[in-house]
């Protein structure tokens, strides 16, 4: 509903992308809805993009994935007993957050038990909605996302969420780093690998709670996998990395909501475009990147043998 | 050589999972500063042993002393290399990132001041000539690499005792002997004392003092010469094995082929 005649006054007003850069950005940030959606975006961006670091070192795509799913069953449900859909999705993904945490990293054929529950979930989304007839945009909105109806007490709900994320990522980045890369390691150093699998997928959960609002629950890939996913190509270190990611996030939230400001189709068609080609590039220009490094590496251990004997 | 009181003290030492006993009846005592190898058949509860040393696995009867004390997960004075294949071709760390992890990764919080643990790492990197490598991506390195760092990971922080489960199954028979020739250089440059888990005898031969067999339910310990024969080792493995001496002296074990090709059978 609300989608629609945001897009109707967009298509009425009819913004037109001038040659003065100034008076487009001032164009953009004209109408509240823009604004808030800048906000809320933001803040969505460099949260996933942080947290999606660890999706990628912990290959846990597919839990991050299905989360979102499990997820549309509580936002569906909530709409039906008339609560805020966000609360609904908060309690349906931080529950199976858990639980899947619990599961452990470990454990072979989790992902078939996550996809066994999340297909359960999605009929029980599905059930919702029949039972709320008539307001498909609803449904529409959690599958989709609707950064555009974003109000400024949704920004401020983004906001303290995505300090909450932020500030519980910082907590346990060290442990939690360790035991993506090596869990039995670091359970043997002492970290406890358990409560930290368990803890990652709750704050998981309300990261991706908060992704949501922008791409949906379908899209959720595009801010969450894919930034950081093409961060780990360009970089082996973990904090460099995960800055890559957000900025990424960043280019790819900022970008797409300029462009569908200036046009009739929706923004998570273009935020998850724009992820998706930035990946095929990078890509597509990894063989030829990976040529010129090694000849400059080649000239490098030339010079280098001389006093060195490498291994294998 | 001073007397030292021994590493690791057995005495009826059991363990197992749930109900479930892996071995029972274990009395074994470990010297401070020797280099033992633990052998015997798959499933037999080597690494259930390194796991209760560790402290991960609370023993199911009996007592075990480990550096003079109970064991306890996150003991700093133990360094330990775990059973694994490989890292993740697409795992994208560093290894000293890796290895940076070794001395603080336990710490809640992020790094804020992080000169003293590069520091820690890089001596540890150094230690096992791993520099040239040390700068990248830990799971594009070969066997031989990771292992190295992996070595490097273990030694942070100047530990007494270092615990191996197989790291030597995935290499090929060069650097086998290479990682066996630096893990007896690192015991005797710093007094360490060394258990590894290992399913050919062969490299190691030439360095242990002690084997620790694992197998049938029990525990026991011997020298080398006591165990290396190919009555004892056929009626550990329950396989025909037999050991040769060649033409210079040196002694080879024949028959465990089958459980080298298939480590985790």
């Amino acid at each position: 509903m609300v989608e629609q005649s945001i897009f109707t006054t967009i298509t009425n007003t009819s913004p037109q992308v001038s040659w003065n850069l100034f008076d487009d950005i001032a164009a953009l940030f004209h109408y509240d809805f823009m604004v808030h959606a800048f906000e809320a975006g933001t803040i969505v961006a460099i949260v996933a993009g942080a947290i999606g670091y660890f999706v990628v070192l912990r290959s846990s795509a597919f839990a991050a994935h299905a989360l979102s799913h499990i997820g549309f069953a509580g936002a569906t449900g909530a709409v039906v007993l008339a609560v805020n859909p966000i609360f609904g999705l908060l309690v349906f993904t931080v529950g199976s957050g858990i639980a899947i945490g619990a599961l452990g990293n470990r454990l072979r054929g989790r992902d078939v038990t996550i996809g066994i529950v999340l297909a359960w979930t999605l009929g029980l989304g599905v059930l919702f909605i029949s039972l709320y007839s008539g307001y498909a945009n609803e449904a529409y909105a959690i599958l989709f996302g609707l950064i555009l109806g974003i109000s400024a007490n949704d920004v401020i709900f983004t906001l303290v969420a995505g300090i909450v994320t932020i500030a519980a990522l910082i907590a346990i980045y060290r442990p939690l780093l360790f035991a993506s890369v090596d869990e039995e390691l670091a359970g043997a150093k002492g970290v406890p690998v358990t409560a930290l699998s368990i803890g990652f997928m709750a704050i998981l959960a309300v990261a991706v709670t908060e992704a949501v609002q922008v791409v949906g629950v379908l899209l959720i890939f595009a801010l969450i996998v894919t930034p950081a996913a093409i961060a780990v190509r360009f970089t082996s270190r973990p904090f460099v990395a995960i800055a890559t990611g957000v900025v990424l996030a960043l280019a790819f939230t900022w970008a797409g909501l300029t462009i569908a400001y200036y046009s009739p189709h929706p923004v998570s068609f273009f935020i998850t475009s724009i992820a998706f080609a930035t990946y095929v590039v990078v890509r597509l220009a990894e063989p030829i990147g990976r040529r010129l490094r090694r000849k400059s590496a080649t000239a490098a251990s030339i010079q280098d043998q001389q006093g060195h004997t490498s291994d294998a | 050589m001073k007397m030292q009181p021994p590493a690791i003290v057995a005495r009826d030492l059991a363990a197992g999972y749930g109900a479930h006993r892996v071995w029972a009846h274990a009395d074994f005592s470990i010297a401070a500063g020797s280099f033992t190898a633990i052998l015997g058949p798959n499933g037999g509860g080597k690494s259930t042993l390194i796991r209760t040393i560790l402290g991960l696995l609370p023993p199911a009867d009996g007592q075990l002393q480990v550096l003079g004390e109970k064991p306890r997960r996150g003991n700093r004075l133990i360094g330990y290399i775990p059973q694994r294949s490989t890292f993740d071709p697409e795992l994208s760390i560093r290894g000293r990132d890796f290895v940076s992890l070794g001395v603080d990764g336990h710490r809640w919080g992020m790094r804020l001041l992080g000169a003293a643990t590069a520091a820690a790492a890089d001596v540890s990197i150094r230690s096992v000539d791993a520099e040239s490598y040390a700068d990248r991506p830990i799971g594009q390195l070969s066997g031989g690499e990771q292992q190295r760092l992996l070595l490097a990971q273990a030694l942070v922080g100047n530990p007494r005792l270092l615990l191996m489960d197989e790291p030597l199954s995935q290499l090929d028979v060069r650097n086998q002997s290479l990682i066996v020739q630096l893990i007896e250089d690192l015991k005797r440059a710093r007094e360490l004392t060394v258990l590894l888990i290992a399913h050919d005898v062969n490299p190691l031969l030439p360095h242990i003092d002690h084997v620790l067999y694992v197998a049938q339910g029990n525990v026991a310990m011997g020298t080398p010469q006591e165990i290396i024969t190919s009555e004892s080792l056929t009626r550990i493995y329950s396989t025909p094995v037999e050991v040769l001496k060649d033409s210079r002296g040196r002694v080879f074990v024949v028959g465990l082929e089958e459980e080298v090709s298939h480590p985790h059978g």
